[in-house]
């Protein structure tokens, strides 16, 4: 006699809702003006993370419009020009949807290239507009200042994959 | 099942969409990944369109900034909270750090006293000097700008916005454009006022520009932000006007800002452009003051300027008693004086007239005096030959 297996939807609230919270959460958190051991906190793009895994994990209609959000949330939150992470993260979204039989079955090294590909391409977008409306190109530095700690989330972005790709069992 | 069939009648689901299934796209198949990509697409466009129309007003705000202002009161409250145990560890850190280097910074904070007393000595003497002088040439100050203490809940260090939060808002009297300093010097402007919340702009975002002056040449520049920790200097007048180590100071031009707000001290980037190291680096920019300094349109009284002309002396009260003994008598005293020099005038007229046969060559007439008495000393005893008649300032006690 088979044991009776308990049945476990993975809904939109558990790979959308709730690591779009997350993720604004996060920003908030790392935005306090406080120094440890004199060195400010960084500021990486949560919801970079989201924009490569989503569509590596399901297509959707909810998670490019939930991420349209965030980053229109970017931009008031960092007072940034209206649109501008908005446009970079949909960006992300589009391109690595449209590659995603690409990268089906890639994992490891493969996987973080394309992240890191597509984290540098939302960024070269996101100066060149900046540097456009200000009439001022912004410091190189400070771009790898932030740059680097959004490369550092990948395991994230690479645990969601492990977690949530194909963990719905109606989609079998 | 048809669309006029019972509601009820599916046991799945009795509302219409199933009864749209079930109509003539019943075999309608579209790849869920056309959808994503349709919104996708749409979200792109929208985005494209909001950065588009984003633009800065006159004053320094955004054409969002109601927008811009609903987040802030938002995330604002909202920051505090989740902000509050990364703050205890902030504390935490600098008790540690206070701890292992309390007998370091108390010598340099000896150090440090013992270097700024003659200069604190130096200030007082040339504070009180400067108050003579500004007296004495009747020089219009600048009057003292009201501040308003705020702490910043808020921090966007990236390099597209370097901006904070801060807890005051209108409600304190805070408006667009205040600049805002801390404990070193100048921090930036606020750029978005909510009742409680408002939103100030550093000076090291990309999109900060600030009038500024070399403190040893009185060199104009303009202090450019670009996202680091030190923004440029660009448009500096005059060859040689910056040196490294000259401290910069808010010049004040276009009104915006007052002047002389320290700001920081020049230094060669590596780049090879002059940039600033900014005073409000030295520390922590947590608790932060925001001048309430519009603009110099704050230092005119619009009523006096609206008053008609001349409106004081019409409502000049009347002179009691003894003003009007002192005017009256003041008034005799200048007529007698008239009619002295009159008469003075009418002799000196006459002889030049009638001249003697002894003179060759009588001297031309002098024209009657119509200058006013030079001031004397008051110790200096006037000459008869030349001043028979005392002025009305110089008559003695009891002459009328």
């Amino acid at each position: 006699m088979r044991r009776p297996v308990a049945v476990r939807v993975v809904g939109p609230l558990q790979w959308i809702v709730y690591p779009a919270l997350a993720a604004i959460a996060a920003t908030i958190i790392f935005a306090t003006p406080v120094q440890l051991f004199g060195l400010m906190l960084p500021e990486p793009v949560f919801p970079m993370v989201l924009a490569f895994a989503w569509p590596l994990i399901r297509p959707s209609m909810t998670a490019p419009a939930v991420l349209f959000g965030l980053g229109l949330f970017l931009d008031l939150f960092w007072n940034g020009p209206l649109g501008l992470w908005a446009l970079c993260l949909m960006g992300v979204y589009v391109v690595i949807l449209l590659s995603r039989n690409l990268l089906a079955g890639h994992e490891g090294v493969i996987r973080f290239a394309w992240y890191m590909a597509c984290t540098l391409a939302a960024f070269l977008v996101a100066y060149v507009i900046v540097a456009v409306r200000a009439g001022n190109p912004p410091a190189i530095l400070a771009l790898i200042g932030q740059i680097l700690p959004t490369l550092i989330l990948y395991p994230i972005a690479d645990w969601m994959l492990e977690r949530f790709d194909d963990g719905d069992i109606r989609f079998r | 099942m048809t669309a006029g069939a019972p509601a009820d009648s599916n046991p799945l689901c009795g509302r219409s969409p199933v009864a749209f299934r079930d109509g003539p796209f019943e075999n309608l198949k579209v790849p869920l990944a056309w959808t994503a990509a349709v919104v996708a697409v749409v979200a792109m466009a929208g985005a494209a369109l909001l950065l588009v129309s984003d633009r800065t007003t006159p004053d320094g705000g955004s054409s969002y900034g109601a927008a811009r202002g609903a987040a802030a009161s938002v995330t604002g409250p909202v920051s505090g909270v989740f902000a509050a145990p990364v703050r205890w560890v902030g504390a935490v850190t600098d008790y540690i750090g206070g701890y292992f280097f309390a007998v370091s910074e108390n010598r340099r904070l000896r150090a440090e006293v013992a270097e700024l007393e003659p200069w604190r000595d130096q200030a007082i003497a040339l504070k009180n000097v400067n108050a003579r002088y500004e007296a004495m040439l009747g020089l219009r100050t600048e009057p003292a700008v009201p501040m308003v203490t705020a702490r910043a809940i808020s921090d966007a260090r990236g390099p597209f916005n370097r901006a904070k939060l801060v807890d005051v808002g209108a409600s304190k009297g805070v408006r667009i454009g205040n600049p805002v300093i801390n404990e070193h010097g100048l921090i930036g402007r606020v750029t978005g006022v909510t009742g409680g919340v408002s939103r100030m702009v550093l000076l090291t975002d990309v999109a900060s520009r600030t009038p500024v002056l070399v403190d040893r040449t009185d060199a104009r520049a303009l202090l450019t932000g670009d996202g680091s920790d030190n923004p440029r200097l660009e448009f500096v007048r005059g060859a040689g006007s910056v040196q490294a180590g000259d401290r910069i100071l808010s010049s004040g031009d276009g009104g915006g800002l007052p002047r002389g707000i320290p700001i920081g001290v020049a230094a060669k980037g590596i780049d090879g452009s002059w940039r600033v190291k900014l005073f409000s680096d030295r520390g922590a920019i947590d608790y932060v003051r925001v001048l309430l300094f519009q603009d110099f349109g704050q230092l005119i009284d619009p009523n006096a300027l609206n008053a008609p002309p001349l409106a004081g002396l019409t409502t000049a009260p009347p002179p009691n008693a003894e003003q009007a003994g002192a005017i009256g008598d003041a008034a005799a005293r200048r007529q007698a004086a008239a009619e002295a020099q009159a008469a003075r005038a009418r002799a000196a007229a006459a002889v030049a007239a009638t001249p003697p046969a002894t003179t060759p060559a009588a001297p031309q007439a002098r024209p009657v005096q119509t200058r006013p008495a030079q001031p004397r000393p008051a110790a200096e005893a006037p000459s008869a030959a030349t001043s028979p008649q005392p002025t009305p300032a110089q008559a003695p006690e009891g002459v009328t």
